[in-house]
């Protein structure tokens, strides 16, 4: 909009087909504008809706007696002469909902899943960009990117059937289902997404690097380690936040290979229950307005939450980054 | 063209507007959803103009349905419950209808690899509380148990959960499952998992029987469950809002009839007559 402004100034007497083609300009670019808004508004809007769903948590006594914040965080009773435990229970006459449960299970797969997508994404990337032969590469790549074009639901049954098993026996753990074959269900899902932008941030980096660390005697190997890395280490670390946040809320593959059993343990061969699946497995039943469905859109709030101060965080360490290697640079 | 498309319409209009007349609707638990879809076939093979519109989605659904008007008749797995029958009354002014349609026990499953044949109620309570964690104390090996519950949706989660643990809550370490199906193949692959659900889905694993006292076991076969011997044996009804509609009563009285019961045994279930 401001662009089309000095224009208009510096166009002393407009003619009368220049003002209307500057009165279409005008059209086009607030028809862009809006459109570029319409994406922030839904995505205010969708916070808005499901916050708004939420919040009898805060105002309804009821709600506020059965799902307090206490209840939802530290630990309670459960049965008479017990240790107060964390338990997610909330069908029940006296619903417990512990929200721990849920937020270790959703750790345990992500972690799990970052570790193996996260070396896999950028060893791929910079083998594709810096070693590879051109055929093999013009291959490999659309391979992986195809790879991120499987449904999430592929391959939750893939882990479910296939994986689960040899998994169970070569661990040995006592679990079928649980964070670890889900977390390697959730990294066929995320190595694609790490391996695309990180490609795209290696080959983005500008040949002149490369030729002069070349020039200065460094291998070929030194030359990816030490220099073009480095300088693509923003997108990288873009790249790895778009894999976390797809980690954290992805659902289908976590619904189908973690087993769903809300444990608050260390163990990775422990089944587990993750927030996302929660909202997955139990809103289809609910009734709605219930305590229960307010807690399952508070869930949908709070990932809602971990996603957007994650891109935040990221984005402004991504700046600060770019500004150390520019300013390093010149 | 122009003439094409308003045959179509004239063609189309009347005819989906009579079916969705004329659509007798039948919602609710997900046990009953294949049972209650074989007598609508069988039903509207006897009567070809009658429509019926089955669906599942979980005894909750189903009765929600009811009480919103969504449904005329909602399939069930356990009894309406109290607070259900207050929000009928407060909308229709009436206290709803039950039909037992057919009957069902809740079989417990173990691998067909699992020495464990038969085990007691109050075995099975402390397992599903998770008080008892090895095989070693039930008289198996010394494996651990890996239990397998449905989602809280269910309404076999909400029966065990009131039957057999008497409102208490299962142990956290269950595995919470979409489906009997899912919880049938669950079980066939994991050699030391138990599990549960309706008996029409046992097949490919060992039902345990249960051990009512010195030497006598009761599996969940049809005397059992129909003299109520099996200890987790439940009625499955359908429910009407008031006095059922003349499509909705014929309906229910073929299920009702030798004819609709003989489909119950077919599918799995068990008759009530």
């Amino acid at each position: 909009m401001e662009t089309a402004v000095p224009i208009q100034l510096t166009a002393p007497r407009a003619t009368p087909a220049s003002r209307r083609r500057m009165l279409k300009e005008k059209l086009i670019a607030a028809g862009i504008t809006a459109v570029g808004f319409t994406g922030i508004a839904a995505i205010v809007l969708i916070l808005v809706f499901v916050a708004k769903e939420a919040l009898p948590l805060l105002l309804d006594p009821d709600a506020r007696h059965e799902a307090s914040f206490a209840k939802m965080f530290l630990p309670q009773v459960v049965r008479e002469g017990r240790p107060a435990t964390f338990m997610w229970q909330p069908v029940s006459d006296i619903p417990k909902v512990s929200m721990i449960p849920l937020f270790v299970g959703t750790l345990k797969v992500t972690a799990v899943s970052m570790l193996l997508a996260v070396p896999l994404g950028i060893a791929g990337a910079l083998f594709a960009s810096e070693f590879a032969p051109r055929r093999l590469r013009e291959f490999i790549k659309p391979t992986v990117e195809l790879l991120a074009g499987i449904p999430s639901v592929v391959l939750g049954f893939f882990a479910l059937m296939v994986l689960a098993t040899p998994m169970q026996e070569l661990f040995g753990f006592t679990y079928r289902l649980n964070a670890v074959v889900a977390g390697v269900g959730l990294a066929l899902a995320i190595v694609p997404v790490i391996f695309t932008v990180a490609e795209d941030a290696l080959t983005a980096v500008p040949r002149s690097y490369r030729e002069a660390s070349l020039a200065l005697g460094a291998t070929q190997w030194e030359t990816a380690w030490k220099v073009v890395l480095p300088a693509a280490a923003p997108g990288i670390l873009a790249a790895c936040v778009l894999g976390l946040g797809r980690a954290i809320g992805e659902t289908m593959i976590v619904l189908m290979a973690s087993g769903n059993a809300a444990i608050v343990s260390p163990a990775f061969g422990d089944s587990v229950r993750s927030l996302s699946a929660t909202i997955a497995a139990e809103m289809g039943e609910v009734v709605v307005g219930s305590p229960h469905y307010s807690l399952l859109f508070f869930i949908g709030v709070e990932l809602f939450l971990f996603t957007f101060v994650l891109n935040m965080v990221a984005s402004l360490w991504t700046r600060r980054m770019v500004g150390r290697l520019s300013g390093k640079v010149a | 063209m122009k003439k094409l498309v308003s045959l179509l319409f004239a063609v189309l209009l009347p005819t989906s507007a009579l079916a969705a007349d004329k659509a007798l609707t039948v919602k609710g638990s997900d046990t009953m959803v294949i049972l209650v879809q074989r007598w609508a076939e069988e039903y509207m093979k006897k009567n070809p103009d009658s429509r019926l519109q089955v669906t599942g989605g979980g005894t909750g659904t189903g009765l929600a349905a009811l009480i919103n008007g969504t449904t005329e008749i909602a399939a069930a797995s356990r009894p309406m419950k109290d607070a259900e029958k207050q929000k009928l009354r407060a909308r229709f002014n009436t206290l709803g209808q039950e039909f037992a349609v057919a009957k069902d026990g809740v079989t417990f499953y173990v691998n067909a690899k699992n020495p464990v044949a038969s085990l007691t109620v109050e075995q099975l309570r402390s397992i599903y509380l998770g008080d008892v964690g090895n095989w070693k104390e039930l008289g198996g090996p010394d494996q651990p148990i890996v239990l397998y519950s449905r989602e809280n949706s269910s309404g076999t989660y909400v029966f065990v959960k009131d039957e057999l643990l008497k409102g208490q809550d299962y142990a956290p370490t269950a595995q919470t499952l979409p489906g009997t199906a899912a919880v049938v193949n669950a079980v066939a692959k994991e050699l030391w998992g138990v599990g549960y659900g309706g008996a029409a889905y046992a097949a490919g694993i060992k039902p345990l029987k249960m051990k009512l006292g010195e030497g006598t076991e009761v599996s969940a076969d049809l005397e059992n469950v129909k003299s109520g011997k099996y200890p987790l044996s439940r009625n499955l009804f359908f429910y009407t809002r008031g006095r059922p509609s003349p499509e909705a009563k014929a309906f229910i009285d073929f299920c009702l009839s030798p004819e609709g019961q003989q489909v119950v045994s077919k599918v799995g279930y068990f008759p009530v007559k």
